[in-house]
C-alpha cells in the first residue's frame, strides 16, 4: 500500500498536515465534516489555530506548540473545534512533528469526542460538587468546634491565662479536645481541659455533654476528684461508647494567693514551670471517666507561687514524625527554655508541636497556661 | 529550603559578569529558554528559574493567596535576587513575566538595570478603545480547557506511592514538559489574562527593549506597540516569526536582538 490520497482522505478521523508554523497544507474529508467546511477551502488559506476556540488558540500557543517543539508529539489533548456558525465540536487531538519531502511538518489527528466530553463534563461537575460538599462539611465542623472551644478565656483578676487550640488535619474533622474556664464562686474558678475519645459528630456531642455536665457539677462539688466521680457516673448513665480524659483545676483566691486543687482522669499531669526554668508535674494519675467500673481520682493541693501552670492534651506529646513521638521529654525541655509568660508558652508549644509534624496536626492540640499576676 | 532551591534556580557563566535573568511566562518552565540562554553563558552570569507552581519549582513555593496577583511573583524574584546577591541585573521576561519584570523594576530599581520584554502585553482583555485581543468569555473558555487537560501532570504523591524506581511513573513525569498542577495552572491563567499593568509601564526608569513577533495571536503587534509607547525611551524590535514564542521559533534572531540591546546600552 502506498501513500494513497484516497486512504488519507478516507481516514475515519480528522486528519491535517500543517506547515511548521500552522498553515493547513492538506486536510481530509472527516476534518472538513467536523469543521463544516470543504477540505479544499482550508488548504493554503487557513491556520489550524483559527479552527479552534479562542481559549484553544491560547492553549495551543502557550502549551501545545512548546511541547511539540520539545517532545515532537502531544497526545490526547481535549480542545473544541468551532464551525463557521459558531457551533463547537469537542475533539481529542494528537499531533506529531514529522519530515515530509525534506521539510518539517506537523501531522494532526482529531477524533470527535462528544460522548466522552459529556462524560468528562459529568465527572468534572461531580468533582466540583464533591469539593463543595467537602468545603461545607469543613465549615460545619468549624462551626461545631467554635461552640466547643471558648474563643478566649475570661478575664480573671490576679491571674494571667492563655489558651491555644489547633484542630487535627485540615480542620474538617470535629475533634474531641476542649477546654473551659469558668467562675464558680466569688473568689473561685474552675479550669478544665479534656479529650474525648474518637472523632466526628458523636464525639463532639459527648464533648458538649462533658463540658456542660462539668460546669453544672462544679457548682456543688468543689473538690475536683469528687466532681470527676459524679462526671464518671453521668457518663455511664449517658451510655456513650466514648470515654474522656480530663484535668480539672479549681483555683481559689485566698490571702492574696491562689490555692490550686488538681485532679486527673486518665490525663497527663499539669506542668509547673519555675521562673528559673525547672519543670515539675502536678497531679496524681486517675482513670478516664466513662471507661472503668470503679475509677480512682485523687485531688492534689498546691499553693501557686511564681510558677506557670500548663495543661495540655496528648495531641502534643503524641505528635508523630519520622524521628518518632514528640514525647514528654521534648515538651519539658521546650517549656524550660520558653519565656515565663502563659501567652508565649501556649503559642510556642502549639507551634513547635505543629512544626514537628510538618504543619499538619495528626490529632487536636489544646493548651491552657496560667500564672499569678 | 533556600529560595533558589524552591524556584529550581540555576546560575552559570563567569562570576563577575553582568547578570542576565531569564524568566518564563505562562505555560512551561525555564526550558523555554534552552535555545537562547546558552548563547549568553560565556560572557554573562545567566540565571534561570521556574516560577512558583510551574516547571520543577517546589510545590510549597506556590501560595494561592500570595500568587493571586503578579506582585507575589515579583516579591519571589526580588527575594531570589537578594539571596543570590545579584544587583543591577538584566531581566528578560517572556509574556506575563515581562510584566512581572516591569513590576520588579519599578518596585526595586536597584535590582534591575535593563529590561527585555519578549512578546509582552500589558492587558489581554479589550477595554474601550484598547485592543487586548480577548474577551472575558475567551478567558473562561481557556480556563475550561485547562480543567480538561492536565498534560500528564501527576500528583507528586502518586510518584512516591509508585516508588521513585518505577520507570513508568518517572517517564510520565519527564514526558510532560509543560505540566503544571491543574489548580495552579488555572489560577496562573486567571492572574495572567485578567491582569492590567498598563499603568505600571510609565514608571519604568531603565532602558527597555520590546521584542515583538511579527504575527502573535496572544500578544499582537498593537499590544507590543502600546508597551513601547508607554515605557519612556523603550525601543521595539520585530522578530520575523509567527507565534507567541520567538525564543522557540526564532532563537538565533531573538538572542541576536537581545545581544544588540545589551551592547548598545552597556555602561
Amino acid at each position: 500500500m502506498t501513500d494513497s490520497p484516497g486512504l488519507f482522505d478516507l481516514a475515519p478521523c480528522g486528519y491535517a498536515v500543517l506547515s511548521r508554523d500552522g498553515l493547513v497544507l492538506r486536510a481530509n474529508a472527516e476534518l472538513g465534516r467536523l469543521v463544516a467546511r470543504a477540505p479544499a477551502d482550508l488548504v493554503a488559506t487557513t491556520r489550524f489555530a483559527s479552527l479552534l476556540s479562542v481559549g484553544g488558540r491560547i492553549f495551543l500557543e502557550t502549551h501545545l506548540l512548546p511541547m511539540l517543539e520539545h517532545d515532537g508529539a502531544v497526545r490526547e489533548v481535549a480542545v473544541d473545534l468551532v464551525r463557521p456558525d459558531g457551533a463547537r465540536v469537542p475533539v481529542l487531538l494528537n499531533a506529531d512533528v514529522a519530515e515530509h519531502e525534506g521539510a518539517p511538518v506537523l501531522l494532526v489527528v482529531v477524533l470527535e469526542a462528544r460522548d466522552r466530553h459529556r462524560y468528562e463534563q459529568d465527572l468534572l461537575d461531580a468533582t466540583r460538587s464533591a469539593e463543595q460538599a467537602r468545603a461545607e462539611s469543613a465549615s460545619l465542623a468549624n462551626t461545631l468546634q467554635q461552640t466547643l472551644i471558648p474563643p478566649a478565656p475570661p478575664r480573671i483578676p490576679h491571674l494571667r491565662i492563655a489558651s491555644a487550640y489547633r484542630p487535627a488535619g485540615d480542620g474538617s474533622m470535629v475533634g474531641g479536645d476542649f477546654y473551659d474556664v469558668f467562675q464558680v464562686g466569688a473568689q473561685e474558678w474552675t479550669v478544665v481541659l479534656g479529650d474525648v475519645s474518637g472523632k466526628g459528630v458523636s464525639a463532639a456531642s459527648v464533648t458538649s455533654f462533658v463540658r456542660y455536665t462539668t460546669r453544672a457539677l462544679a457548682l456543688d462539688h468543689p473538690d475536683p476528684s469528687d466532681l470527676l466521680r459524679h462526671l464518671d457516673r453521668a457518663m455511664h448513665v449517658h451510655g456513650t461508647e466514648h470515654y474522656c480524659t480530663l484535668v480539672v483545676v479549681r483555683l481559689t483566691r485566698a490571702g492574696g494567693r491562689w490555692e490550686l486543687e488538681v485532679a486527673l482522669a486518665g490525663h497527663p499531669p499539669a506542668l509547673l514551670r519555675s521562673p528559673d526554668g525547672r519543670v515539675a508535674e502536678l497531679g496524681r494519675p486517675g482513670n478516664p471517666v466513662g471507661l472503668v467500673d470503679r475509677p480512682v481520682f485523687v485531688t492534689v493541693r498546691h499553693t501557686l507561687g511564681a510558677e506557670t501552670v500548663t495543661l495540655y492534651t496528648d495531641g502534643i506529646t503524641e505528635a508523630r514524625a519520622t524521628a518518632g513521638l514528640y514525647g514528654e521529654q521534648r515538651l519539658h525541655a521546650l517549656l524550660a527554655g520558653l519565656p515565663h509568660d502563659p501567652r508565649s508558652i501556649v503559642e510556642q508549644v502549639a507551634q513547635d508541636a505543629l512544626s514537628y509534624q510538618d504543619g499538619v496536626a495528626a490529632d487536636d492540640i489544646a493548651l491552657v497556661s496560667f500564672a499569678a499576676g | 529550603m533556600s529560595r533558589a532551591e524552591l524556584l529550581n534556580a540555576t546560575v552559570s557563566g563567569p562570576e563577575d559578569a553582568q547578570a542576565v535573568v531569564f524568566v518564563h511566562g505562562f505555560g512551561c518552565g525555564q526550558h523555554m529558554w534552552r535555545h537562547v540562554a546558552p548563547a549568553f553563558a560565556d560572557r554573562y552570569r545567566v540565571v534561570l528559574l521556574d516560577l512558583p507552581g510551574s516547571g520543577d519549582a517546589d510545590p510549597t513555593s506556590y501560595d494561592p493567596d500570595r500568587h493571586g496577583s503578579l506582585a507575589g511573583y515579583r516579591d519571589d524574584l526580588a527575594a531570589l535576587l537578594r539571596e543570590l546577591d545579584l544587583r543591577s541585573v538584566v531581566l528578560v521576561g517572556h509574556s506575563v513575566a515581562a510584566m512581572i519584570g516591569v513590576l520588579l523594576q519599578t518596585a526595586h530599581p536597584d535590582l534591575v538595570e535593563r529590561l527585555v520584554l519578549v512578546a509582552p502585553s500589558a492587558r489581554y482583555l479589550d477595554d474601550g478603545g484598547y485592543v487586548g485581543g480577548f474577551s472575558e468569555r475567551d478567558i473562561d473558555d481557556l480556563l475550561d480547557l485547562m480543567s480538561r487537560n492536565h498534560l500528564g501532570w501527576q500528583d507528586p504523591l502518586a510518584g512516591l506511592v509508585a516508588g521513585d524506581g518505577d520507570p513508568d511513573a518517572r517517564a510520565e513525569v519527564e514526558r510532560s514538559f509543560c505540566r503544571t498542577r491543574p489548580e495552579v495552572a488555572a489560577e496562573f491563567a486567571a492572574v495572567t489574562f485578567r491582569g492590567d499593568n498598563r499603568a505600571d509601564l510609565g514608571r519604568v526608569s531603565v532602558p527597555a527593549l520590546v521584542l515583538q513577533a511579527r504575527e502573535d495571536v496572544i500578544a499582537p503587534m498593537s499590544a507590543g506597540l502600546f508597551v513601547r509607547d508607554a515605557i519612556p525611551g523603550a525601543r521595539l524590535e520585530i522578530i520575523e516569526t509567527r507565534g507567541h514564542c520567538p525564543h522557540l521559533t526564532a532563537p538565533a534572531e531573538t538572542a541576536a536582538a537581545i545581544e544588540r540591546f545589551l551592547s548598545a546600552t552597556a555602561s
